[in-house]
């Protein structure tokens, strides 16, 4: 993940806590996720970045899962993303984030 | 999963940029505090 | 039966760069804060010019394969060597290093790149036997006289206190870049190797380009730049023209120019202009220019090195495409049919597609099928997934695809079948704006003259939010279309 992006996640940490927060993801692949997943939850993956070694611990979401298809009011939703919904796997995108999630997913 | 959260919106260009996730994210009741679209080329 | 303009012709170069991988963006800052260490783990990584020339998407990049060899070939495409790899292409060459390092020279006018004397006395007589650089003076520029070659103590002194950066080649520390000022970030030494790498790379496919069309540089009336470098000072940052520099390089004495720029779409903004000066009559032809980014060398190097794979970002690319008035044989710019992304579409892909492909093709009746052919960002894949970025090419091609199905155009099963037909496989280093769709053009045309292609789309994006001034998304497309009348 860019180190500046990674830099704004600590000190939104910092300012908000951890506890309200949630992280919204958008790749387009699955490497990219989970590299972002990883670096959200147990650290930078790369060790580049202020997130090297840091453990935020947050829970991560892709959009595309169907969890929060649901809270999304539908004609919006299909409106902007209809047209990702027949390109992604939204139970493989949740097996995916519900390991980076642990209990929580 | 949303609804009175602090959403932190990542996007990419080649997937969802980070503007429509908030929009979303919005919607479905959330505050979204930071969003951003990432470029990897 | 209205007519067009047409892009005649077009060129693509290479520059093999091993040495500068440093100074890209990204190698740069990372060799900064490891003290080095990262420059000795790269070194070890860097491919010599043969493994650059025989890579197959460089071979493609060039027009010695169609994109369609990437589709067969089995990856690593690294590890497998085209067998009979040439150094000139159907649409241009692979420069070597120390050629390139003279050619950076004679674009210098302001004596900011100094070269050993002993490495001039070696490389100089090699570019006197290039095909398009060995006529006397070729390059020389307005510049006036240029100094002789320099002694090392002169060089490493420079470099010593830390008004230049070393220039190195062959294990060894061959000339050096120097900064134009001390307290202006605009032209300090990383900024102008930027910019003259652009310029350099920019003029050596525009010389390309004209040898092609077998005219004189005198016939060019105006020049674009696409280039992305922001040429400028600190009162002028990102000033520009360097479309005027290149001309004045090539020796287009007849031509003016300018600069188009929008992220990676500039190339595609400026191809429209392009025709469109040329449909006015403004000029008789314009010439777009698009130079090489060194600021890409080595942007995906961290990926490569986890990977123990070879440097692949260590190529310079540039293009040059010409555009005049019909010609009655060439390929046809269909400024009736260009898509165009308004301010009121946002940032949404889906909104964007709508835009720059749905919206021009339903003008004329057509549906996505009616193009035989798209051209997207084409990075080689190659070089991004083994840093999670992806294979950008085919996210865009499904996206594409998914439209299409949304549209009833194409069933939903039929998604990967659209994508294969009327998809590539990536075969652009990732240079910026020069993988964004354009240069599948030098490939089009000759398909779309002898009738293989009928109609081909060239679909560009622009990521502005990069830039912080806007959140917006950005894009531009255009169709070029074989002789016939069909739309």
């Amino acid at each position: 993940m860019d180190l500046e992006n990674q830099g704004t996640i600590k000190q939104l940490v910092d300012e908000h806590g951890a506890a309200d927060l949630v992280v919204v993801l958008g790749a387009g692949e699955l490497e990219a996720i989970k590299i972002a997943a990883e670096t959200v939850t147990s650290g930078d993956p790369a060790y580049a970045g202020p997130l090297a070694g840091v453990s935020l611990g947050l829970p991560v979401f892709h959009i595309l899962e169907a969890a929060l298809k649901d809270e999304v009011p539908s004609a919006l939703y299909e409106e902007k993303l209809g047209m990702y919904a027949m390109l992604y796997d939204s139970a493989e995108l949740s097996t995916t984030l519900g390991g980076f999630r642990g209990g929580a997913g | 999963m949303l609804k009175g959260k602090k959403v932190i919106a990542i996007g990419e260009r080649d997937g969802v940029p980070g503007p429509v996730i908030a929009e979303l994210a919005a919607a479905a009741g959330a505050e979204v505090v930071y969003q951003t679209t990432e470029c990897f080329v | 039966m209205r007519t067009f303009p047409v892009i005649r012709e077009a060129a693509l170069v290479l520059a093999h760069m091993p040495n500068l991988v440093r100074y890209g963006s990204k190698p740069f800052r990372e060799v900064q804060q490891s003290n080095g260490e990262l420059l000795a783990r790269l070194r070890p990584r860097l491919r010599d010019y043969a493994a650059a020339l025989a890579y197959l998407p460089n071979q493609v990049f060039l027009g010695n394969a169609a994109p369609e060899a990437l589709k067969e070939a089995d990856r690593p495409w690294y590890a497998k060597p085209v067998p009979e790899a040439r150094r000139f292409g159907a649409f241009g060459e692979i420069m070597p290093e120390e050629e390139f390092y003279c050619l950076l020279r004679r674009a210098d006018q302001f004596d900011l790149l100094w070269l050993r004397e002993e490495f001039l006395r070696q490389a100089e007589p090699q570019l006197r036997e290039h095909p398009l650089l060995a006529a006397a003076g070729a390059g020389e520029g307005a510049g006036g006289t240029k100094p002789k070659g320099r002694d090392l103590a002169a060089i490493l002194a420079q470099i010593e206190r830390g008004a230049a950066m070393p220039l190195e080649h062959g294990g060894e520390v061959v000339g050096c870049i120097r900064r134009a000022h001390e307290i202006d970030p605009s032209l300090w030494c990383e900024v102008l190797l930027e910019n003259l790498a652009t310029k350099a790379s920019g003029a050596l496919a525009l010389r390309h380009l004209l040898q092609r069309l077998e005219v004189e540089p005198g016939a060019v009336s105006y020049l674009l730049s696409c280039s992305e470098e922001a040429v400028g000072d600190r009162y002028n940052r990102g000033g520009g023209n360097l479309a005027k520099a290149i001309a004045e390089e090539v020796g287009c004495v007849n031509a003016s120019g300018s600069d188009v720029k929008a992220f990676c779409a500039g190339p595609v903004y400026a191809l429209v202009h392009a025709a469109a000066l040329v449909q006015a009559g403004v000029f008789e032809n314009v010439v777009v220019v698009g130079g090489g980014s060194l600021a890409k060398l080595g942007m995906k190097c961290m990926g490569h090195l986890e990977k123990e794979m070879p440097i692949l970002e260590d190529c310079l690319a540039a293009m040059a495409f010409w555009v005049g008035p019909d010609d009655g044989r060439s390929p046809r710019l269909r400024l009736d049919a260009v898509g165009k992304h308004n301010v009121s579409y946002g940032a949404s892909p889906q909104g964007m597609l709508e835009a720059l492909v749905v919206e021009p093709l339903r003008r004329h009746g057509l549906g996505l099928c009616d193009v035989d052919r798209y051209a997207v960002e084409l990075h080689n894949p190659e070089i991004t997934e083994p840093a999670g970025s992806g294979n950008v090419p085919r996210a865009n091609y499904r996206m594409l695809a998914a439209i299409a199905a949304m549209r009833g155009e194409i069933e939903r099963g039929d998604i990967d079948a659209f994508v294969a037909r009327r998809g590539m496989v990536g075969f652009a280093p990732t240079q910026g704006h020069v993988p964004a769709a354009v240069p599948y053009v030098a490939h089009a045309l000759p398909a779309l003259r002898e009738g293989r292609l009928r109609r081909a789309m060239f679909i560009a994006k622009g990521s502005l939010f990069l830039g912080r001034m806007t959140q917006l998304a950005d894009g531009m497309s255009f169709i070029l279309e074989a002789r016939e009348e069909v739309a």
